[in-house]
């Protein structure tokens, strides 16, 4: 059993709790750091496959796992980070700039068009973002200067003070475009947990009422959470658009927001951690199954992907809807606390009755 | 002088006078109850101070100024803090996030500097952290600092609820039952908490209360309402033993109800 003992403030405030927390973090981060060194050029892709999933599914995560405000429409916010940066570099800007110019567009425009959802609740919403996704689509086909329509984009070179990031000659420089990228979308991320906004937003998820009774502005604060939420996912869409190489209206289907959404929901709702354990699964699931049919001998199954994916949605929902982090959280108490856990320390408590009747 | 006035105040849902034509006035300094049975309108009153609803006719003055102006989440900001009868705190945060969201008010840094958390920020956070735990220590929550809202008992998260208004540092606290679904030693705690608010942190308070014992302890006045309508005013005392309430509460008296019933035979 460990214990935690607190001597100061800080240790409630700053990045990492403890020392121990502190080398945990820093050791996977070497990890990560060395990862080209020990995998072939192949799982490298798929590794910058997962940080980039993660990287979209952090923006989800902070609107739906943090504000509790769910978005069928991420797709969208994903498909106008990727074709602005891409129109930021024709015009001449450095990838670098072009990149976080993107995000920065793509929050400002995703707050403006969070202003009339902001009345809206639960499946409402969900609708909403929805017909955003689906309109995407067809905006980037009627936008052909800038979005090259059907036939869509090639990927421009994409340099990095002088060193140029590709994918097929250099699959580490990918890698660590995408490592700096969700290592920093995830710091922005932390960093908002441990202040008044951060709060504000798990106080907007948990009871508007009382949020607006400890003078937290309900409007603002979920503005707020949708510009930065589209912001990250914007990041998330230049970068998953860029190293596909080429892109069109199909590359941001509404599916991919399905997915984005199911992803953050198998990982764990409200925790970083859940957005990097989904996209592991999201990403590694269509290799896993195609190695496991390679081996039974059998031809590829069509629809198997899916339906496999969708068998572990529903999986999760009934038995773990903390998912894969809240069952990683459940086992680390239990060891922390042996043997002194309780079997129904984490049941799921029935809320006393809320006054929602004021909404 | 009087901290929070009422004048003449109306509120109607559809053809339901929920309050009606209510004028009261709560001193700075003093606790002061209201008192009712059931649907008699006391949390709509409250509801109206938090701008939850707006009165139909009527005004509510705090400190001088006119509330009606401000928005629900502008009244926190005037120094007006709350709790609700059937606890709102944030479920699925610890006890410590729960008053912090109560320090929301005091906060000065803006979304670029929470972002990168810069020195302003982690400074901020000290000082947040600092209030919490004054209001801690003063209601001995430091047992559940850390724990999850979602697992805890009903008699703390009364507690919790009670703290997060506190932290905000409020002039005005109002209580909406705080004593409801609490054991007896529970509502001995809360009647000391309730003196010792008022007398060291100088904090006026309105509450909404059944258990009149509770009442007739830290209360200074007592307004008793009926159907949406002032029924009494005055000392505990005062208002417990006026006719018109013992009515509300008890039915029309033993004396009276057997007249009746003997002018009806006639």
């Amino acid at each position: 059993m460990r214990f935690h003992f607190k001597t100061s403030y800080d240790q409630d405030i700053r990045l990492f709790p403890d020392w121990w927390n502190f080398s945990l973090y820093l050791a996977l981060l070497l990890l990560m750091l060395v990862l080209p060194w020990l995998i072939d050029g192949f799982y490298l892709g798929e590794v910058t496959n997962v940080l980039i999933w993660a990287v979209a599914g952090l923006g989800l995560m902070l609107l739906t796992g943090q504000t509790g405000q769910v978005s069928l429409g991420h797709s969208a916010f994903m498909a106008l980070g990727c074709y602005s940066c891409v129109n930021f570099m024709e015009l001449g800007l450095p990838f670098l700039a072009a990149f976080l110019l993107a995000g920065v567009v793509t929050g400002i425009i995703g707050a403006i068009i969070a202003i009339p959802a902001l009345k809206l609740h639960g499946v409402y919403l969900a609708i909403f973002t929805l017909a955003l996704a689906i309109l995407a689509d067809d905006l980037i086909v009627i936008l052909e200067p800038w979005t090259g329509g059907v036939n869509g984009y090639f990927a421009p070179v994409i340099e990095i003070f002088g060193i140029e990031i590709n994918r097929w000659a250099a699959p580490e420089t990918w890698y660590y475009l995408a490592l700096g990228t969700s290592v920093f979308v995830a710091l922005l991320y932390r960093n908002l947990l441990r202040s008044p906004l951060g709060r504000a937003f798990a106080a907007v998820r948990d009871s508007e009422i009382s949020a607006q009774a400890m003078g937290v502005d309900v409007a603002r604060t979920k503005t707020m959470a949708f510009g930065l939420s589209c912001a990250f996912a914007g990041l998330g869409g230049a970068l998953m658009g860029l190293f596909a190489g080429a892109f069109n209206n199909e590359t941001f289907n509404f599916l991919i927001a399905i997915q984005l959404l199911m992803m953050i929901i198998i990982g764990g709702l409200g925790f970083i951690h859940g957005a990097f354990l989904g996209a592991i699964v999201i990403a590694f699931l269509p290799q896993f199954l195609s190695i496991l049919t390679d081996n039974l001998g059998s031809a590829s199954i069509p629809g198997l992907e899916t339906g496999v994916f969708g068998m572990i949605l529903i999986a999760f929902i009934l038995f773990e809807p903390m998912g894969l982090y809240g069952r990683w959280l459940k086992m680390r108490t239990w060891l922390e606390l042996f043997p002194f856990a309780r079997r129904d320390m984490f049941r799921r408590q029935k809320t006393y009755l809320k006054t929602e009747r004021l909404r | 002088m009087s901290l929070l006035e009422l004048d003449g105040v109306t509120l109607k849902f559809g053809g339901v006078t929920a309050v009606n034509n209510l004028s009261m006035s709560v001193n700075e300094g003093e606790v002061f109850a209201l008192v009712g049975p059931n649907g008699a309108g006391k949390s709509t009153v409250f509801n109206m101070i938090s701008r939850f609803y707006r009165p139909v006719r009527g005004s509510i003055r705090f400190d001088g100024g006119d509330l009606l102006t401000h928005r629900a989440h502008e009244i926190a900001n005037l120094g007006i803090a709350r709790t609700f009868q059937n606890i709102e705190l944030f479920e699925r945060a610890t006890v410590l996030e729960n008053l912090l969201v109560g320090r929301h008010r005091h906060r000065r840094s803006t979304l670029p500097e929470q972002l990168f958390f810069t020195g302003r920020v982690r400074a901020e956070e000290r000082a947040h952290r600092l209030a919490v735990e004054e209001v801690i220590d003063f209601l001995d929550l430091q047992v559940y600092r850390d724990k999850m809202i979602a697992g805890l008992p009903y008699g703390v998260r009364k507690v919790v609820e009670l703290a997060r208004a506190l932290a905000t540092k409020p002039r005005l606290l109002l209580l909406d039952e705080p004593a409801s679904g609490l054991s007896v030693e529970e509502t001995q705690d809360m009647r000391w908490w309730i003196d010792d608010i008022r007398r060291q942190m100088g904090i006026t308070v309105l509450m909404v209360e059944h258990d009149m014992g509770l009442v007739s302890k830290v209360c200074d006045r007592v307004l008793a309402l009926a159907d949406g309508a002032k029924l009494a005013e005055g000392t505990p005392a005062e208002v417990q033993s006026h006719p018109a309430v013992i009515e509300a509460y008890l039915g029309t008296s033993a004396v009276s109800k057997t007249a009746n019933a003997q002018g009806e035979r006639i």
